[in-house]
């Protein structure tokens, strides 16, 4: 463990080298400005907030960033779109922070993203998933770490060819989230694979499936295979149901954020054996970085880490490193100076992008499988962000400016 | 001259002749009361004038200002209200969150069809007529006074104000004395009698106490199991030996 | 045929497990007349207590069952513990205080379950015997769902018997014919009301522990429970168990076929079902007309105009708002804004609430149409904010007419839950409905006119523009409108005797305090530039139900100092740790304490120290 203390540790000094020359204890702290939805999604949430505090201490542990301390102040919006909105003008206004980050629900981050661009300041959204946010929506201010809805779709799309599926059924939460993940699903597969059908459609209110006639009604359609874009609650009833209804037997079932451990766990000794999955294969990544990550975890926490604390982790690096990049703490600066920079994550490195200001933290494909009674995934293997991306040309054609 | 005429009423709930060919005329400035057992129909009889229920069958027909009879059988409340009937409750119903000249004031501002104002005050609306009928009922001291803390007795008179804020030219008062001291009865139905006699308005009450009818009343009703058996002055019904059967004789009893 | 059957048997499963949902909330209703709004959270409690107890036991069926009825039992006890602390105390509260209060204990539930826990949804492993599947006409059928199917009759058949069977059946059946005529029996009607609560309680539990075989103990239920339990219990009749059950079999089989033929209609088939019937049915399919509400028997002070220190004050607090952008920082100029935007909402369902006597739980259904209406007409036809805000109060009051125009004749709880379906449907559209309303992603960009760009101009044109609306408002309720308006309220017949419309006078009410609304919500669409479907969520209705209740109902100050008060306070409490916990147990205390509000018990203090100087 002290090993893998010490590779973060030299990794975070080699990203703060500019400032760390004239490290100095006086200088006031970089203030963050952080607002996600603590109380209304917890599941993801809290698993999140211990990531990013892990990495504040080890960035600081290493001297913080421009020679001055991280500092994170950090709010629950209640999953409220306009409280997230007045936090981050509390944020801007009397805490004084240097930037705003943050956001789990895609609506939190879209508003928290154009409030950023109508005050001119910084925004780096941590988890929403929505297109939108750099692509229609996107703006100079805005940057987003994780991989986006049509990134998790385009890196599951591959395998599904591989399926030699030519009935497919989908069963997506009736929201923007589920409905856009759908939509890509369908223009991807019929992109790689044409003369793919879609048989039938399924569109549970989100947390209020009712699982077992839904799970009828895509039996009913008789697929060859299945696209899924529940999750948390509703996938374990889901799955649940369609186990004992047969659903998933010999069909090739795809599904996204499903190998997250967050969604794993609650399946247990039920999780489907081969689904085709996104998520992270947090028991058996052995590489050092991953381990180094894991363990630092554990040992702060006396937990595993979850997909949330990945992505609550890596929000600070990938902070640190544009900042320091940049050299500044000056909005205009760090707009510009976060582009391209290169920053480290458990997943290994990634960059901001400068086309779309996405950043390139890829997620792992794999299958499901059972193992010691829980949920695992297996024959994983990790999907750089910018394999999953659309041609520059498309990219420029959706972001206005 | 005819303030009311009611032409064979008919109201069956279920199985059950409620009320069955009831027919009377009723003239201005005239006190008529309608009496009966208990169950005889007095209620339904009353609510089908008052616009609560619906005749099955038969008619009312009301005097209008210029003496032509509108019919309003079936009508609801407000529009009966609107004909000029103004009516008090069995159990005294008053606008709880009002001042008492405010109850008044607002009889007065649905009498004067102002209720769709927004604008001037409501409590400004009147206030010399609404305390000139405070006065007639005597209720003139208690003016300021939330209509909710008003006792019993006084609450019957600002219902009578109420209800004379329409100038109606018919009143129907449903067991007006009903929870009253015997005093306070007597001087309540002195009240409506002076005032029937003075504006010339016609008076139609239900009544359980067989005092009150027989010294205010100038002609008496008397039904039973939803048919009319007897009608007459206090001397005749007194005298009517079918009333003293079904009735009195019951009453004494 | 085949697939018929399966999907019929589905429903019926679905029927029962609505049922079980269902059941303790009609029964709670039945005797105590609360509508408790935490029923939801007893549910959820009994699923992690559930998985607590059978995550420890031996996985064969007698432990199972066991597990079930020890998690059923411990939810009971934790609801007469509840009945005992809060809800005994509040019985003679006006409805809408005590689904206040119920909604009080969810916050606090949802804070403990959190920290007891944890954030992870909980699923206990399946025993194999639970995971197996009975055919049905050569199709699969779930043996647990089998066993639903079975478990909802003959949870109502038990429930029926203990009703009809025993002394204590009919001492509550006849505490919920007439409360009264039991007290004079000499019954102790408390430990009857604890009894009952705690049964209703208990289903609850017994509900959620049942449903661990079919998913997993999480911290969303609580809500996604409350709303359908109401909508069966309102569908099939308030405190009817019979009609709970024919309501739950509806709206279960419908829903199975219902997504089988319109797989997107989900949410919101429940709500037009539960619309349709109330609107044929205006008390359910097998409920029976309340009997007059209580809020008409307690007597209220008539409303005066404020006193010359109060107008002094008011005046004061008037310049010193519109002073507020040369002493305020810009944070608290936001926050300042919005209080502005909250007065106008909470003064709108004052309206209705107060003078109306019109309950809403839905209020917040024409705030989200105005903010719509402002984001669409910024969006859609790209005019100045002046035409938003105009149109925005005009598209609000006329959906609110066309809907009051169906629900008016309704009183009480009945009122408070079509308005409640109507916003939730509303709700539905604007979340599930991407192409138009970008689902919950929102309409962005709704910044106002260059003009009013500027923070300090953005708060004077909200104060003015809230302010002035809310000033009309109150005038509104001084002139005959809102004077006849209170006298249908005061009493329904003695108005009808004086010629007084009711129902059109109470239509306008709802339709103005719709307009109303919908320009506090245009207001808050340029103030924070974006419009979401949360504006129309049921947690925004229950802002301005505690905005105006803290305030006080029976005031016309009322909803202007609850307002500031609770928008203050939220933006405070939103920066603490554990906020829910908080926010939950003060709306228990304000309830318990301070029933008449602020200004209700600034006004009774002030009576009471005029009293001894005078």
């Amino acid at each position: 463990m002290p090993i893998a203390r010490r590779t973060l540790l030299a990794a975070a000094a080699t990203l703060a080298a500019p400032g760390t020359i004239r490290a100095q204890s006086t200088s006031a702290p970089i203030r963050i400005g952080e607002i996600n939805s603590y109380t209304a999604i917890p599941a993801f949430t809290v698993p999140y907030r211990m990531g990013w505090q892990l990495a504040v201490e080890q960035v600081n542990a290493a001297g913080g960033v421009l020679g001055r301390k991280l500092e994170v102040i950090s709010h629950d919006d209640a999953g409220k779109p306009p409280d997230a909105v007045r936090l981050a003008g509390a944020l801007l206004d009397e805490s004084k922070v240097d930037l705003l980050a943050g956001g789990f629900l895609s609506n939190v981050g879209l508003a928290l993203s154009d409030y950023a661009r109508q005050r001119r300041r910084l925004f780096v959204a941590s988890e929403p998933l929505s297109d939108a946010l750099v692509w229609e929506q996107g703006h100079r201010y805005c940057y987003r770490l994780r991989p986006s809805t049509y990134m998790q779709v385009a890196m599951l799309v591959e395998d599904a060819v591989k399926l030699g599926a030519k009935r497919w059924v989908t069963v997506s939460p009736n929201y923007e989230y589920g409905q856009s993940l759908v939509k890509w699903f369908k223009a991807l597969m019929l992109q790689r694979q044409p003369g793919v059908e879609f048989a039938a459609e399924q569109w549970p209110a989100l947390g209020r499936i009712d699982a077992g006639a839904t799970a009828a009604a895509l039996a009913q359609a008789q697929p060859d295979a299945i696209f899924n874009g529940t999750f948390g609650p509703d996938l374990t009833n889901f799955v649940r149901q369609g186990n004992t209804r047969g659903l998933f037997e010999k069909r090739g079932v795809v599904s996204v954020l499903t190998g997250e451990p967050e969604y794993l766990e609650p399946l247990g000794d039920e999780t489907p054996q081969g689904w085709i999955v996104t998520g992270w294969p947090v028991e058996s990544v052995t590489d050092p970085t991953s381990r180094a990550f894991i363990d630092a975890y554990k040992a702060k926490f006396n937990a595993m880490p979850k997909m949330g604390s990945v992505v609550g982790h890596a929000t600070i690096t990938a902070i640190a490193a544009g900042i320091a990049k940049t050299g500044s703490l000056d909005t205009e600066a760090m707009a510009d100076g976060f582009k391209g920079a290169g920053f480290p994550t458990p997943f290994g490195p990634a960059i901001w992008r400068p086309q779309d200001n996405q950043s390139t933290l890829g997620t792992y494909v794999g299958r499901t499988a059972v193992r010691g009674g829980k949920g695992v995934m297996i024959d994983w293997r990790y999907v750089d962000g910018a394999a999953a991306m659309p041609s520059d040309a498309e990219v420029k054609r959706m972001r206005p400016a | 001259m005819t303030a009311l005429a009611v032409h064979n009423l008919h109201k069956r709930f279920g199985g059950i002749e409620a009320v069955a060919d009831v027919s009377f005329t009723l003239a201005p400035g005239e006190l008529l009361a309608l009496i009966g057992p208990n169950g005889a129909g007095k209620s339904t009889c009353f609510n089908m004038l008052n616009g609560q229920l619906r005749p099955d069958a038969g008619r009312v027909l009301l005097a209008g200002p210029d003496g032509t009879m509108d019919d309003i059988t079936g009508l609801p409340p407000p529009a009966i209200w609107r004909l000029g009937v103004g009516r008090t409750f069995q159990i005294a119903a008053s606008f709880a969150s009002m001042t008492v000249r405010e109850n008044v004031q607002m009889a007065l501002l649905s009498h004067h069809r102002r209720i769709w104002r927004v604008w001037h005050a409501a409590s400004r609306h009147a206030p010399h007529a609404a305390n000139a009928l405070l006065a007639r009922v005597g209720m003139a001291a208690q003016a300021d006074r939330p209509a909710g803390e008003l006792a019993y007795g006084d609450l019957k008179r600002l219902e009578l104000a109420v209800a004379l804020a329409n100038t109606p030219r018919l009143l129907l008062m449903d067991e007006p004395t009903a929870g009253m001291a015997p005093a306070e009865r007597a001087a309540l139905m002195a009240l409506a009698r002076t005032i029937a006699r003075t504006d010339g308005m016609a008076v139609l009450f239900t009544e359980h106490d067989m005092d009150t009818v027989f010294t205010t009343a100038d002609r008496i009703l008397v039904l039973n199991r939803g048919t009319l058996i007897a009608e007459g002055t206090p001397t005749e019904i007194r005298a009517n030996p079918e009333v003293r059967a079904v009735y009195l004789g019951e009453n004494q009893a | 045929m085949d697939l018929f059957l399966l999907q019929l048997l589905t429903g019926l499963a679905g029927a029962s497990t609505l049922f079980l949902v269902a059941a303790g909330l009609t029964v709670i209703f039945g005797v105590t007349r609360v509508v408790n709004f935490a029923h939801g959270s007893l549910f959820m409690l009994g699923a992690y207590i559930a998985w607590s107890i059978l995550s420890r036991l031996p996985r064969s069926p007698e432990y199972f069952v066991l597990g079930l009825l020890a998690a059923a039992l411990a939810t009971a006890a934790i609801g007469a513990v509840m009945e005992l602390a809060l809800l005994r105390r509040i019985y003679r509260a006006p409805e809408m205080l005590q689904l206040l209060a119920t909604f009080g204990v969810v916050l606090v539930v949802q804070d403990a379950a959190l920290w007891l826990w944890g954030p992870v949804d909980l699923a206990v492993s399946r025993p194999p015997w639970l995971r197996g599947a009975i055919t049905v006409a050569g199709l699969r059928f779930p043996f647990y769902d089998a066993v639903l199917i079975a478990v909802g009759p003959l949870v109502l058949g038990l429930l029926l018997l203990l009703f009809h069977r025993t002394r204590w059946g009919l001492l509550v059946r006849a505490a919920t014919a007439d409360r009264d005529m039991v007290a004079a029996l000499g019954v102790d009607q408390r430990w009857l009301f604890t009894s009952v609560f705690a049964l209703g309680a208990g289903l609850a539990g017994l509900g959620g522990a049942l449903s661990m075989p079919q998913g997993s103990a999480n911290l969303h239920m609580d809500l996604a429970v409350i709303v359908d339990a109401f909508v069966v219990v309102v569908v099939g009749g308030m405190g009817s168990l019979s009609g709970a059950f024919l309501a739950a079999l509806l709206i279960g089989v419908l829903q199975a076929f219902g997504i089988v033929l319109l797989p997107k209609i989900t949410l919101v088939l429940v709500f037009l079902v539960m619309a349709a019937v109330l609107v044929l049915r205006p008390h359910g399919l097998l409920g029976k007309p309340q009997a007059e509400s209580r809020a008409e028997a307690e007597t209220l002070a008539p409303i005066r105009p404020a006193p010359a220190i109060l107008r002094r004050l008011g005046l004061a607090a008037l310049l010193l708002a519109i002073a507020a952008p040369f002493l305020a920082g810009p944070y608290l100029l936001t926050v300042l804004t919005e209080a502005a935007i909250a007065v106008l909402f909470a003064a709108s369902l004052h309206v209705m609430m107060g003078p109306g006597g019109m309950a809403s739980f839905g209020h917040a259904a024409w705030f989200g149409i105005g903010a719509y209406a402002a984001a669409f007409t910024a969006q859609g036809l790209g005019t100045s904010m002046a035409v938003g805000l105009l149109l925005a109060p005009l598209c609000a009051g006329a959906v609110a007419l066309a809907v009051g125009g169906l629900v008016v004749r309704m009183s009480g709880v009945y009122l408070a839950m079509l308005t409640l379906a109507f916003a939730q449907i509303a709700w539905a559209i604007a979340f599930q409905w991407v192409e138009l309303t970008g689902g919950d992603n929102g309409v962005l960009g709704v910044w106002p006119d260059p003009w009013a760009a500027n923070p300090r101009t953005l708060y004077w044109l909200a104060l003015a523009l809230c302010l002035g609306a809310t000033l009309l408002l109150r005038r509104l309720l001084y002139a005959p409108f809102g004077y006849a308006l209170r006298a249908t309220r005061d009493s329904p017949l003695r108005a009808a005797a004086i010629g007084l419309p009711l129902p059109r006078l109470r239509l306008a009410a709802f339709a103005i305090a719709g307009a109303a609304a919908g320009l506090a919500g245009a207001v808050f669409a340029y103030a924070k530039g974006s419009v979401f479907p949360t504006y129309m969520a049921i947690p925004h209705s229950v802002d301005a139900l505690v905005t105006v209740l803290l305030g006080g109902v029976q005031t016309i100050a009322g909803p202007i100092v609850g307002a500031v008060a609770y928008t203050v306070l939220q933006s405070w409490l939103l920066t603490s740790e554990f906020w829910r916990i908080k926010l939950g147990l003060l709306i228990l205390l304000l309830v318990l304490a301070f029933p008449a509000g602020i200004a209700g018990a600034t006004h009774a203090a002030w009576l009471r120290w005029r009293g001894r100087s005078a």
